[in-house]
């Protein structure tokens, strides 16, 4: 008999979601996007505002320069066409946290479209995401309903956040799983850190996320009914949201009954979303041109300069990283999952002799000790430039790879970094001469038809007896001395 | 009254004062109606002309900014601003309009949605 679980997913199967996702980030900006107030987050509360961002009358927006740079940037990045000509428009709504009665944003000409961008798709390989468009818009304040004694009957609000700049991120419906969201935020999260136009830290409110849902039956053109979820303050929460809301949708839809188009708040607490009890013109904008500001011209010429400015970008960092070090993709994710430590890591193989040789550490043995104590690769006792002085000593044939394993153990014991535990724990160096000959006089009397080519002028036959010599020594012999007895007593 | 044009309603009048917060009084109501049709019915006169090949305009700026012999970024940099730090108004300055303060925060109402 078929558990409920197997009904259930049974069900579920007949069914195809259909996600888009808006993504608010806070751009960089030293000032506000339409006056020079300080953006700083963690201010005391109202202390960055003035006339323009509190929207006293007779105050006059002045566009700052920066945003639509950091705005035009990140819209490169997310392969969008930009909008040469774009316009401001008002949203008329009434929330306290907004002083004006209006947010000053896009509409219908947008900064910029038609973008994209890649998540791994289910079954392997790529799939593209679509990005409607990316525009400009003002922040609003923020709202505290709970934390002071009269909070049962008041509101309080701290303005210091009206007018932060902002992009808008808008998704094509394009995602088909929570998962694929989920995958769509980090992907993309990234991609605007990389640009420097944002911090992106979610607990900041500098990225926020709006996900629309609908399911429709599999095989259906048409979108089913949708329901926007509000309020999610992470990515996994935003997945739990979607899995909830798509298990909602589903459940009203096979007993009959139908999806109200609503907006929802997600309860991270229950894992469950909640209808908001708002009046369904609330949703009516009215939106307008924005007289008191020009039209925003971003010409040919200033793109070509922001286009300038844009880095590397994951994917394209990811390839060559493959390519360049010889690596798998996982390997080669692990490796990238900051931005931080993959510059690192590059910093530290382009540092060492052979940056193949760090990749080939850093994958064999510093990810099998990390995993062994469950730590992530940011809390590894062994940096990257550890990792880097490691493997040029084994380069060198200073210490050997069976040494190089001891002396990471004892870092991971001890917590302290490579070069520490190399100075403390460093194999005692062989430096008497008559020891060393010995070994050599061995390794030339073992080898007898290597010496004959040697002499016979094949040079490179050289680094051979090093090795044998460091072998025998047991990677103690001093390598300078090794390297001088040996011509001599080869020639 | 053009042919195309459904007549603004009471109901138009209502759902309008709704969305800009304002209590009307049944004679204002009856007002706004009338108000709201006469000044439609000027604006349908405006649409008799042909501008099929005008585009739209918000502002006179707006077509040609200040300095017409410019063009691109350049006809509008005059109405951009270097992104530079200013000072900000003093609390106390900030809070002499708010409706009620505890001296740092604005206090309104509870706001029950959201």
């Amino acid at each position: 008999m078929a558990t409920s679980q197997d009904t259930r997913a049974a069900v579920r199967a007949h069914y195809e979601p259909v996600i888009g996702l808006e993504v608010h980030v806070h751009l960089l900006t030293a000032s506000k996007i339409f006056c020079s107030c300080s953006t700083r987050f963690g201010d005391p509360p109202n202390a960055n505002v003035c006339p323009v961002c509190l929207g006293l009358p007779g105050a006059l927006p002045v566009l700052n320069q920066q945003a639509v740079q950091f705005a035009t940037l990140a819209a490169m990045a997310l392969n969008c066409r930009i909008n040469e000509r774009s316009i401001f428009a008002r949203k008329n709504y009434f929330y306290p946290d907004l002083p004006k009665g209006y947010q000053v944003s896009q509409y219908d000409k947008p900064l910029a479209e038609f973008g994209w961008i890649e998540v791994p798709a289910t079954g392997g390989g790529a799939k593209k995401i679509g990005i409607t468009r990316v525009h400009l818009e003002e922040d609003a304040g923020k709202s505290l309903h709970e934390g002071f004694p009269d909070s049962y009957d008041h509101t309080y609000l701290d303005l210091n956040r009206c007018g932060v700049p902002l992009i808008e991120i808008v998704s094509e419906p394009d995602l088909r799983s929570p998962e694929e969201a989920y995958e769509y935020l980090t992907r993309l999260k990234e991609i605007i850190l990389y640009t420097g136009v944002s911090d992106c830290n979610m607990e900041e409110g500098s990225l926020r996320c709006d996900a629309n849902i609908s399911v429709r039956p599999a095989g259906q053109r048409e979108f089913g009914t949708k329901t926007e979820i509000k309020n999610v303050n992470s990515f996994r929460f935003i997945r739990q949201a979607l899995e909830y809301e798509i298990e909602r949708h589903i459940t009203v839809i096979e007993s009959g009954g139908r999806i109200v188009q609503e907006t929802r708040l997600f309860n991270s607490n229950e894992g469950k979303t909640y209808g908001m009890r708002s009046k369904e013109e609330a949703h009516d904008y009215r939106y307008f041109p924005e007289p008191d500001l020009l039209p925003l011209v971003v010409d040919a010429a200033w793109q070509r300069q922001i286009r300038a400015l844009l880095p590397e970008l994951p994917a394209a960092r990811r390839a060559r990283m493959m390519r360049e070090y010889s690596l798998t993709e996982d390997d080669v994710y692990t490796l990238t999952r900051t931005q931080g430590m993959a510059d690192q890591f590059e910093e530290a193989a382009r540092a060492a002799k052979n940056p193949k040789r760090v990749a080939n550490l850093v994958i064999g043995d510093l990810l099998g000790r990390l995993k062994a104590q469950g730590l992530e690769i940011e809390q590894s006792p062994i940096s990257m430039k550890g990792v880097a002085m490691s493997a040029d000593l084994v380069e060198s044939g200073a210490i050997s790879g069976k040494i190089l394993k001891d002396l990471y153990d004892k870092a991971f014991e001890r917590k302290e970094d490579f070069p520490a535990i190399y100075e403390k724990e460093k194999p005692r160096q062989i430096t008497d001469t008559a020891a060393i000959e010995k070994m050599i006089d061995e390794v030339i009397a073992a080898n007898p038809k290597q010496v004959e080519q040697y002499r016979a002028g094949k040079t490179t036959m050289k680094g051979f007896f090093v090795g044998q010599v460091m072998k025998a020594s047991k990677g103690q012999a001093n390598p300078a001395l090794v390297n001088e007895l040996l011509d001599k007593k080869l020639s | 009254m053009s042919d195309n044009r459904q007549p603004i309603t009471e109901k138009d009048v209502l759902y309008v004062a709704e969305l800009a917060n304002l209590e009307l009084t049944d004679e204002e109501r009856a007002r706004m109606v009338k108000d709201l049709n006469s000044i439609l019915d000027y604006v349908d006169r405006l649409n008799e002309l042909d501008t099929s090949n005008v585009e739209p305009m918000a502002q006179t700026s707006d077509r040609y900014g200040i300095d017409e012999s410019k063009a691109g970024t350049a006809r509008f940099a005059y109405a951009m601003r270097e992104d530079k730090t200013g000072p900000s108004l003093p609390r106390e300055v900030v809070m002499e309009n708010a409706p009620e303060t505890d001296g740092a925060f604005f206090k309104v109402p509870k706001v029950i949605e959201k």
